[in-house]
């Protein structure tokens, strides 16, 4: 097992230094000159010789990119001043360093992502694993209609409905506001409800389709039916013995899903006005915040490839056959 | 049209007493999109306690599911049983859920074929073996687990105390089939069904396990369902067997009868296309033409009637139109129209022969 | 789908048409395949971050044999004792890792695919699985076909015609030359391969355990096809097969392995009625015999064959073998003709048994659990 999670982990630092790299020559390798965009109006070639000087442009790109790197693990002295680690650079925009903004934003987007799958978790896996109890049964029918058109469901088309049905008319849940863990912990809870819910809702049909044919599948398994010949009740052999074996794929859809959670997160945020990554990644693109727009990316797509390795050690931990190996 | 005038397999006068268990009449049906497939289709047999029955025939001739259906454990969804199963004078068909599961793995147990399919991935053995046991004998986690390993030791997987709390991929396919049986056997059931539990295995293996369950039994005096595609493993376990096909009986009898004396035809055909060791290797082997019948729309009159070579030999088109009775006579029978004189004349002139004894 | 009639009993008069010229009487002939030393070594790879070779499968392990013209050598042994490894080799699907092998003569032992092509023709391979085997989407005429149309085989009257010749051959319809596989049953699908098998009239056939995926009642149905085509057209066959009666039905001669070697060979008889290895032995008393006055020796052996990882010094048997002395562990028995054995009738033990498989005195019962309840 520890052989397996060194070997991920390993994998995983590969991915994102592939990761960094291919953003990083893609980001300043481009024909659009960074100085150009970063020195305003009033811009006259002294001053972009300077910028270019200054962000360190003149050097050959792998060195650009070699000292990124090293600030981003030890920090840098950078003309505007240094920079701790890990250090993205400064933003163009309002000169703050990019990991502050970031360290900022984060946890908005996070919770969202976090809460949102917990509550598409329990409700698309819980109903599907009412569909495979009740195969057949009008409740099944009900379902797997509703997941047919559950799947063309748009969050910016709901997300506004359900703030005008919940928060406006009806006054049950917050109309969603950023999280301040360290200041408001409950209201950083009761604020995400209701953009977290509106976010599983795209994810609900597809879990429930999945985990009801999983559990069918695993519900003719030999060993589910070695454990009923065992005498041991329906409802026994129904928990332990087919969702057991129905997790670890769940758990590897979850972790092919992870993208796309984030994905659904960002979009909630914009509907619901919220401050979190996502909304900074369309401040940082509008603004050609290139600092910014690299930071964004690189740190998102690390945080992805760390909870990849968190799902995948997960899995190996509810299957002896690669907990064991 | 097929009749059948009388239930099949009445016992008659001798066989009188309640047997341990008793299958009468039964049916199992299951719905498919391509139709009703008839499994199970009128059968009947006895088991006393202590006894071994073997169950042969080939793949889908419904052998698995009479078991299942005796177990209780068959889907009711798509499936319909119908007919009597009583076990030591209780009714099983229809029984409630509740009752079959104090029954099922407690009074009767039951071992799978494929150990590796038929072990949960993500329990210990140890777990396996003792989870029944808490649950039908309300024993604690720690009596149960002292079980679960004197089970271990008692079918013979060295180091029981340690391996106990191995997952079932650490063990081999020798002493996953004896954890099968440690598992089926821990609450020492009155009735064991072992379907096909060795066909998965090596030969010197599958001798270890044969061995060990006839060993078992004659210590706990369990009855014993054995079923199996091999007449070698039949000779080795078995007090009596019931030969089916197309999901009937066609033909019952002690293991030397039906092994020394068969009286169907496809009995026939079985024996006399199965090398032997014993026997001279210039005999050629006897095929039965043509693959068995699909049980969507099997044949009508007697199901065997299309690959047998001696229906010629029964007047008119019986074989096709009537399906013959299986009438049992001290527990010895076979459903064929041949008249029994017929039979030991062919069996006897064509068909001992065949099978070559060299000594 | 109607059945197409299944000539598969064993018919006295070969009604057959066109079976290639009769051979000779079973020509007790040359050596056709010789097979000496060849081993095979998978390699196991593993490491923490980059895969290096940590130890190797010994699936096959130096054996030696030869199949001669028309004859057939049964190959009998327990699950991974590398009886299909072997096969693949000998029809080069498989490079050995060392020994040779010669066809005709010819040393094959590392020839490229150029230099196997006019032998490929020659030595054809017959597969456990009818199901796997078979392309689904091609017609049986053209999965036939096929060899032929890769060797560049234009027999007279045409490819078709002699696809249809063939299908009569193994006892299918030649009507059904246009239908596919999944239209036939388990038996008539091994017939198809067996035709596949012939299209380019091999000189040896290896079949690997072309029946034990068949019904009981199918089974007889391919072993008396293949027998025909061994007796009547003279072709020779490496018949690998775990079931011991069926091989030696089938085998004039059988070889016994365990664990990647030849333990033993010999004649037909040698083996069944004069086996002096004790694996042979344990296997001989292990196979179940639909018999129930049966009185042959009984010998239980203790757990499972090791893994072909790490086989057990000198002896590969000696872990479960009731004979083992220290020599056994020390000195690996060379496989040789015993004082009193026949001529190719060779062993490789050092403490061989007598050549009889009659009942003893006292079984040799080394199952621990088996042990403990008998004493009882
Ligand atoms: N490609 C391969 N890579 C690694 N190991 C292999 C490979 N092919 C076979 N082996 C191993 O080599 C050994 C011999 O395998 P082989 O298939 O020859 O056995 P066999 O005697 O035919 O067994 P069976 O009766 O199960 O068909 C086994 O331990 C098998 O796992
Ligand atoms: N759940 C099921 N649904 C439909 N058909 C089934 C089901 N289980 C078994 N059958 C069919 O019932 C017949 C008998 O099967 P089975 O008892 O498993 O045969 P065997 O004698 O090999 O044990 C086969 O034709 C099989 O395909
Ligand atoms: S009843 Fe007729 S068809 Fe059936 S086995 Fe007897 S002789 Fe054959
Ligand atoms: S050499 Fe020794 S261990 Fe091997 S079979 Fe002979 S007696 Fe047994
Ligand atoms: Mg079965
Ligand atoms: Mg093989």
């Amino acid at each position: 097992m520890l052989r397996f999670l060194v070997r991920r982990v390993l994998g995983a630092i590969v991915i994102l230094i592939l990761i960094s790299a291919v953003t990083y020559f893609l980001f300043f390798a481009l024909p659009a000159d960074p100085a150009l965009l970063s020195c305003g109006k009033n811009c006259n070639p002294q001053t972009v010789a300077l910028i270019h000087h200054n962000l360190g442009l003149d050097q050959p790109i792998p060195v650009q990119y070699w000292h990124y790197m090293v600030g981003l693990f030890a920090g840098r002295d950078m003309p505007i001043g240094h920079c701790n680690a890990p250090c993205f650079g400064f933003s163009f925009a309002n000169q703050q360093p990019v990991w502050d903004i970031i360290k900022d934003r984060y946890p908005t987007t996070l919770t969202l992502a976090v809460m949102g799958a917990a509550i598409f978790l329990t409700i698309g896996v819980g109903l599907g694993l009412i569909s495979a109890a009740r195969q057949g049964s009008l409740f099944d029918k009900i379902a797997s209609g509703i997941s047919l058109t559950g799947q063309s469901v748009q969050i910016y088309f709901i997300g506004p409905l359900a703030i005008y049905l919940f928060a406006d008319n009806l006054g049950w849940l917050d109309r969603g506001h950023d999280v301040d863990w360290a200041h408001n912990p409950v209201g950083s809870i009761t604020g995400m409800i209701l953009p977290a819910l509106v976010m599983s809702v795209i994810f609900w049909s597809n879990y429930s389709r999945q985990t009801r044919s999983l559990m069918v599948e695993q519900l003719s398994e030999e060993h589910v039916r070695t454990a009923r010949a065992k005498g041991m009740n329906w409802r026994y052999v129904f928990f332990r013995y087919a969702l057991r074996g129905a997790m670890g794929p769940i758990i590897t859809i979850f972790g092919i899903d992870l993208g796309s959670v984030f994905g659904g997160a960002i979009i909630t945020e914009t509907t619901f006005g919220l401050h979190g990554i996502g909304n900074l990644a369309v401040a940082a693109v509008l603004q050609t915040d290139l600092p910014l727009e690299m930071g964004v990316m690189l740190f998102s797509a690390a945080s992805i490839v760390l909870f990849n390795v968190l799902i995948d050690a997960s899995y190996a931990f509810i299957d002896p056959r690669i907990r064991l190996a | 049209m097929t009749t059948l005038t009388q239930p099949e397999g009445q016992a008659s006068p001798q066989d009188a007493g309640a047997p341990f268990l008793s299958v009468r009449d039964l049916y199992v049906q299951f719905a498919t999109e391509d139709g009703t497939v008839k499994a199970v289709d009128g059968l009947s047999f006895d088991l006393e306690r202590g006894k071994t029955l073997g169950i042969v025939g080939e793949s889908g001739s419904g052998k698995s599911v009479t078991n299942l259906a005796v177990l209780g454990l068959h889907n009711p969804r798509n499936t319909t049983i119908s007919g009597e199963i009583m076990l030591d004078g209780q009714e099983l068909t229809g029984a409630p859920n509740r009752t079959l599961e104090k029954l099922r793995g407690n009074k009767m147990a039951m071992i799978f074929q494929d150990s590796l399919t038929a072990l949960s991935p993500y329990y210990t053995v140890g777990r396996q073996i003792a989870e029944p046991f808490r649950k039908h004998t309300g024993a604690s986690k720690k009596e149960a687990r002292d079980r679960a390993i004197e089970m271990l030791r008692k079918v013979g997987i060295p180091q029981p105390q340690t391996r106990v709390d191995d997952f079932p991929h650490q063990f081999s396919g020798g002493m996953r089939q004896r954890a099968m049986i440690a598992l089926a056997l821990v609450c020492d059931p009155e009735l064991l069904i072992a379907d096909e539990p060795t066909t998965a295995l090596d030969v010197t293996v599958q001798a270890q396990i044969l061995d060990l369950l006839r060993d078992l039994q004659q210590e706990t005096g369990t009855a014993i369902i054995f079923i199996t595609h091999d007449l070698g493993v039949v000779a080795n376990v078995c007090d009596d067997v019931l030969v089916m096909y197309a999901g009937r009986c066609v033909e019952r009898g002690s293991v030397r009868e039906i092994l020394k004396t068969p009286q169907h035809p496809y009995a026939w055909g079985l024996l006399s296309s199965i090398p032997r060791l014993s026997a001279s290797v210039d005999v050629p082997l006897q095929p039965i033409k043509g693959t068995p019948p699909s049980l969507l729309n099997p044949p009508s009159g007697c199901p065997f009637h299309p690959r047998c070579a001696f229906r010629d030999e029964v007047d008119g088109t019986l074989c096709q139109d009537e399906r013959p009775p299986l009438v049992l006579d001290h527990g010895r029978g076979s459903a064929c129209h041949l008249a029994a004189e017929q039979k030991q004349s062919i069996f006897a002139e064509r068909i001992q022969p065949l099978l070559g004894r060299a000594g | 789908m109607s059945e197409p009639t299944l000539s598969g009993e064993h018919s006295p008069e070969p009604a057959k048409p066109n079976l290639a010229k009769p051979a000779a009487e079973r020509p007790a002939g040359e050596p056709l395949l010789e097979v000496s030393g060849v081993t095979k070594h998978f390699p196991v790879l593993d490491g923490f971050l980059f895969k290096r070779q940590v130890g190797a499968v010994q699936a096959v392990d130096g054996v030696d044999f030869d199949v001669r013209a028309g004859e057939s050598l049964g190959l009998v042994g327990e699950s991974g004792c590398g009886k299909s490894t072997t096969g693949r080799l000998v029809t080069r699907l498989l490079e050995p890792t060392a020994g040779r092998i010669s066809y005709r003569g010819q040393d094959i032992t590392h020839a490229n695919r150029k230099e196997l092509a006019p032998i490929r023709s020659e030595i054809q391979m017959i597969f456990q699985d009818p199901y796997a085997s078979l392309n689904p989407r091609q017609t049986v005429g053209s999965i036939i076909s096929g060899p032929m149309e890769i060797n560049g085989i234009n027999p007279p009257g045409g490819r078709e015609k002699r696809v249809r010749e063939l299908l009569e051959i193994v006892g299918l319809n030649p009507e059904h030359y246009n239908r596919f596989p999944h239209e036939f049953s388990g038996g008539q699908r091994q017939r198809i391969g067996v035709a596949r098998a012939l299209a380019l009239e091999p000189k040896l056939i290896v079949a690997d355990e072309p029946v034990s995926a068949l019904d009981v009642s199918i089974q007889a149905q391919v072993v008396n096809l293949l027998q025909d085509l061994q007796r009547e057209m003279g072709i020779a066959f490496l018949f690998i097969a775990h079931d011991l009666a069926i091989v030696r039905h089938f085998s004039q001669r059988v070889a016994v392995m365990y664990l990647g070697k030849i333990v033993e060979i010999g004649d037909r008889a040698d083996i069944y009625e004069g086996p002096r290895h004790p694996y042979t032995h344990a296997l001989l008393s292990a196979a179940p015999e639909a018999d129930p006055d049966d009185d042959r020796e009984r010998i239980r052996l203790a757990g499972d064959v090791p893994s072909p990882i790490n086989p057990p010094s000198g002896c590969r048997f000696r872990t479960r073998c009731w004979k083992a002395r220290e020599k056994c562990a020390d000195v690996e028995p060379p496989l040789v003709r015993l004082h009193g054995n026949g001529e190719g009738h060779l062993t490789a033990c050092h403490f061989p048994e007598e050549p009889t498989t009659a009942g003893r005195e006292q079984d040799v019962i080394l199952d621990p659990a088996l042990a403990a309840i008998e004493e009882a």
